[in-house]
């Protein structure tokens, strides 16, 4: 490998963020219009017939994926003939704590509104504070209470319980929290084998979590009635487990990634920025399953 | 504030800038990138502008006569929307990406790629949501662009928002992602790419208040994001967030909104803050006064803007305890925001002040910015918001702060910077003809809106009641004239992008100090390849 350089890399110019939005575009035009002609509110169906939308859809995802390719391939590039130096790792380096940082503040939002509704929604609802009329007004029947399995206007559902299936994601997530940091401790001591072998472990647990979260939905829509459509109680449960699990799949797709170049070597001891963002990011994704464990499943 | 030796390699300066469309299209260069974000603003803020005065005509005279109401409501939601997030906060992204590497001797930002991914991504989104408003108004308002108010409240968006309201949805996503991006570029910038040296309090206070403006967008335009994402599916996918059948609240919604909304504020307003603290102390010949306090007075107006929310939901039917919380946490607000007008003014106490352009423009910043402030205290107190709130005051109040205050202030930094980024000095007549008009117009047109607010007349209408009239009248002349003062700027920019004027010198200000003034005029392709050292 190439001296590091002692110059900031400052790149002479790039197609693939013009092609980024570009595919940008087309995914949300596309979304927005397969979202719009495909549901229907009140029916837990998606209809994909004589809509244009899902193919600009289709394509913008291909697009975009195409796009992150060469991107990624010029930076990994750069990065093996030494054109990065340890102040522009800095600047990865910081730049991946700010994301996540946005991200926190995502799931913040999502959380919030949970403990919006379950504290004040509900309660006012049902008469609490100064709500007595609006109980008496609107929906009288209507008894507050956590996870709310009737809904004001009647909608019912069952409660995913704590004990089961989540307490074993749960385990899984912890564990796979510990065997990659066995693997990246490898990764710094320079122990390949060991490396290998818990990375793909890693990769493995996150792959079970995952099914078993498919799983989980499955049972919920077919044996619990708990659906999206379910109330507030629903919505939030989708939410919050949904969002998680779209983060756990790019956080697995990125451990794959790392996985393929571990064994083509691209890591060093000293170079291994990827690496680590997606530890970071793994580890995000387990804290935020803890707390939703707690929150959504167990209290 | 920092004595500086510059050494610039001037062999290298002028070779390999990237020639054509591909300069602009595929650019990685700070400048290059800055000059699209600010055009791009500039552009915006003529179709924004294009639609508020669609508005003023129809307002001009009582009863109905340019639009129907529901293409009213169109315009006043795209204006918002068009004003806030494509006409103030790219201009302030532009003005980052320009200075703020020359400012604390960088060679660029510090991730170039992602930096023209941000910008990129602009107008796309913005071709969704203009193009939403060009099928409405050539389709005979079918189907209808939005039309909920800048603000898009549950059920308004949700239950009742037009089919546009999706392609709305997923435009403010990626405006969303493009706004997360460039906040991440400045923050790292900031922190990573400073000149040997330059050490944080040495820092500009534009570098200041940019850092904790980019601290504020990564913190809640995600949950923006989460917001019309909530939206997305209580409109499609059948869940309740804000469905009260469902166990869910609207008032939910505009406690999600405002937690972004008014973070969104500051973002729009404390760049402002840097460039007139850049501006003043230059004519006014003298340091900044009190730059330490500037710095925590921005920390502390970042950090409190983040419970001062509900302020903008006193008559939703709150509890008392959560009231006067907002209320007290409101006013708490004014104080650091006093604290910097208090040093402004100091700094220029007892100065050798000289007024050109750009001081002007800060100084009527300075004056009609603390006027938008002290309708704001007004409207913090609960019991009389309640009488305020949704009426002509509030829209006077945030035109007070976001025209004469964040356009302003981008005017000042234009004029300010125009020579280092074109290399001619900005015409004077046009520039005076552009700042004497603007002043009294922005003013005729804002200022009356006080009054027929306080009188009760209600925002967001297409009509009003009689007695209303003659301030409208005499409002919507404001606005017209507003507007066509600012194709004087149209002139300006361009006479300056045609090379057309006086030649600038590197330090065109007498008084100004900093790095960006060390490098020539133009600043050429590339500056602070190496970096210079900061005693
Ligand atoms: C001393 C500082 C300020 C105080 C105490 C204050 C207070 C308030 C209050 C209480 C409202 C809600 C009024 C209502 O809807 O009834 C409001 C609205 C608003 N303020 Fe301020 N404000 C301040 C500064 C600012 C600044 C600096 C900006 C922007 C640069 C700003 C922009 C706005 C906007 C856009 C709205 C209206 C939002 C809408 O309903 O569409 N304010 N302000
Ligand atoms: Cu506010």
């Amino acid at each position: 490998m190439a001296e590091n350089s002692s110059k900031y890399y400052v790149p002479e110019s790039s197609p693939w963020p013009l092609f980024g939005s570009i595919g940008l575009f087309l995914i949300a035009i596309g979304a927005a219009n397969f979202i719009q002609q495909s549901t229907q509110f009140g029916q837990n169906t998606l209809r994909a017939d004589g809509t244009w939308g899902q193919y600009v859809l289709m394509a913008g995802v291909l697009w975009m994926i195409a796009t992150m390719f060469f991107w990624w391939r010029d930076t990994i590039k750069e990065s093996l003939t030494g054109l990065h130096n340890e102040q522009l790792s800095g600047s990865y380096r910081q730049g991946m704590i700010w994301f996540i940082f946005s991200e926190v503040m995502f799931f913040g939002a999502l959380f919030g509104a949970l403990f919006y509704a379950r504290w004040l929604i509900i309660p006012w609802l049902g008469g609490a504070g100064n709500n007595a009329m609006t109980h008496e007004l609107l929906w009288p029947g209507f008894q507050a209470m956590w996870p709310l399995t009737t809904t004001p206007d009647g909608r019912t559902t069952q409660v995913m319980g704590a004990w089961g299936l989540p307490a074993i994601n749960t385990a899984i997530l912890i564990v796979s929290s510990i065997t990659l940091t066995i693997a990246h401790h490898a990764l710094i001591v320079g122990e390949r084998g060991r490396l290998i072998l818990f990375q793909g472990i890693t990769i493995l647990l996150g792959l079970f979590f995952l099914s078993l979260q498919v799983y989980e939905y499955y049972h919920a829509y077919h044996e619990l009635g708990l659906t999206l459509e379910a109330g507030i109680y629903g919505s939030l449960f989708f939410f919050l487990t949904g969002f998680h699990g779209i983060h756990v799949t790019m956080g697995t797709l990125m451990l794959i990634v790392c996985f393929f170049r571990i064994l083509k070597g691209h890591f060093t001891k000293e170079n291994h920025f990827v690496y680590e963002a997606s530890a970071w990011y793994w580890h995000f994704v387990d804290v935020v399953w803890l707390f939703l464990f707690v929150v959504v499943y167990w209290l | 504030m920092t004595a500086v030796a510059a050494h610039h390699d001037h062999h290298d300066d002028h070779h390999h800038a990237p020639h054509g469309l591909k300069r602009w299209l595929f650019s990685t260069n700070h400048k290059d990138i800055g000059t699209l974000y600010l055009w791009f603003s500039f552009a915006m803020f003529m179709v924004g502008g294009f639609m508020a005065l669609v508005i003023r005509a129809e307002l001009m005279y009582p009863g109905m006569q340019v639009v129907d109401p529901e293409f009213f409501n169109q315009m006043t939601t795209v204006h918002g929307l068009i004003m806030v997030f494509g006409a103030v906060m790219p201009a302030t992204v532009g003005l980052a990406n320009w200075m703020i590497p020359l400012m604390i001797g960088a060679p660029d930002m510090a991730l170039p790629r992602m930096n023209n991914w941000s910008f990129w991504i602009l107008p796309f989104a913005f071709t969704i949501l203009i193009g939403a408003v060009l099928m409405s108004a050539f389709g005979d308002g079918n189907p209808s662009a939005p039309n909920f108010g800048w603000t898009f409240y549950a059920p308004l968006s949700t239950k009742y928002g037009p089919a546009s309201t999706d392609l709305f949805i997923l435009s403010v996503h990626m405006m969303g992602i493009s706004s997360i991006m460039g906040a991440i570029n400045v923050i790292v910038t900031v922190l990573n790419m400073r000149a040997p040296g330059m050490t944080m309090m040495k820092m500009p206070l534009f570098v200041w208040t940019w850092l904790i403006t980019a601290f504020l967008l990564v913190a809640v335009m995600p949950v923006l994001a989460g917001a019309v994402t909530m939206m997305l599916t209580d409109r499609h996918f059948g869940t309740s967030f804000f469905d009260a059948a469902g166990g869910g609240d609207p008032v939910l919604f505009q406690h999600i909104f405002w937690f972004f909304g008014h973070p969104e504020v500051y973002i729009m307003i404390l760049p402002s803050f840097g460039i007139v603290s850049a501006i003043i102390p230059t004519f006014a010949r003298k340091h900044l006064f009190g730059y330490a306090s500037m710095v925590y007075a921005t920390a502390s107006i970042a950090l409190l803007s983040f419970v001062v929310w509900a302020h903008h939901m006193f008559t939703v039917g709150m509890p008392l305890a959560g009231t006067l919380f907002f209320m007290y946490m409101t006013m708490l607000i004014s104080v650091p925001t006093g604290v910097k007008v208090f040093n402004w003014v100091a700094t220029m106490w007892r100065g050798s002040l000289t007024f050109e352009l750009p001081m002007k423009w800060a100084l009527a910043f300075v004056v009609l910015f603390t006027c938008g402030g002290l309708s704001g205290l007004m409207l913090a107190l609960t019991p009389v918001d309640f009488q305020y709130h949704d009426t002509y005051f509030v829209v006077a109040h945030f035109h007070y702060v976001l025209v004469s205050g964040a356009i302003f202030s981008i005017f000042a930094a234009a004029y300010y910077w125009l020579p280092k980024w074109s290399g001619v000095m900005p015409n004077t007549f046009l520039g005076e003809l552009h700042f004497w008009n603007s002043l009294l117009s922005v003013n005729l047109l804002f200022f009356p809106m006080h009054f027929v607010g306080l009188a009760g007349m209600p925002r967001r209408y297409a009509d009003y009641a009689l007695q209303f009239a003659d301030y409208n009248w005499w409002i919507s002349v404001g606005a017209f004239w507003f507007g066509i003062s600012q194709l004087l700027f149209v002139a300006v920019c361009v006479l300056c992008a045609m090379k057309k004027g006086k030649k600038a010198e590197a330090a065109p200000w007498e008084g100004a100090e900093g790095l960006e003034w060390t490098v020539p005029s133009p600043a050429p392709f590339h500056t602070f390849d190496t970096p210079p050292v900061i005693k």
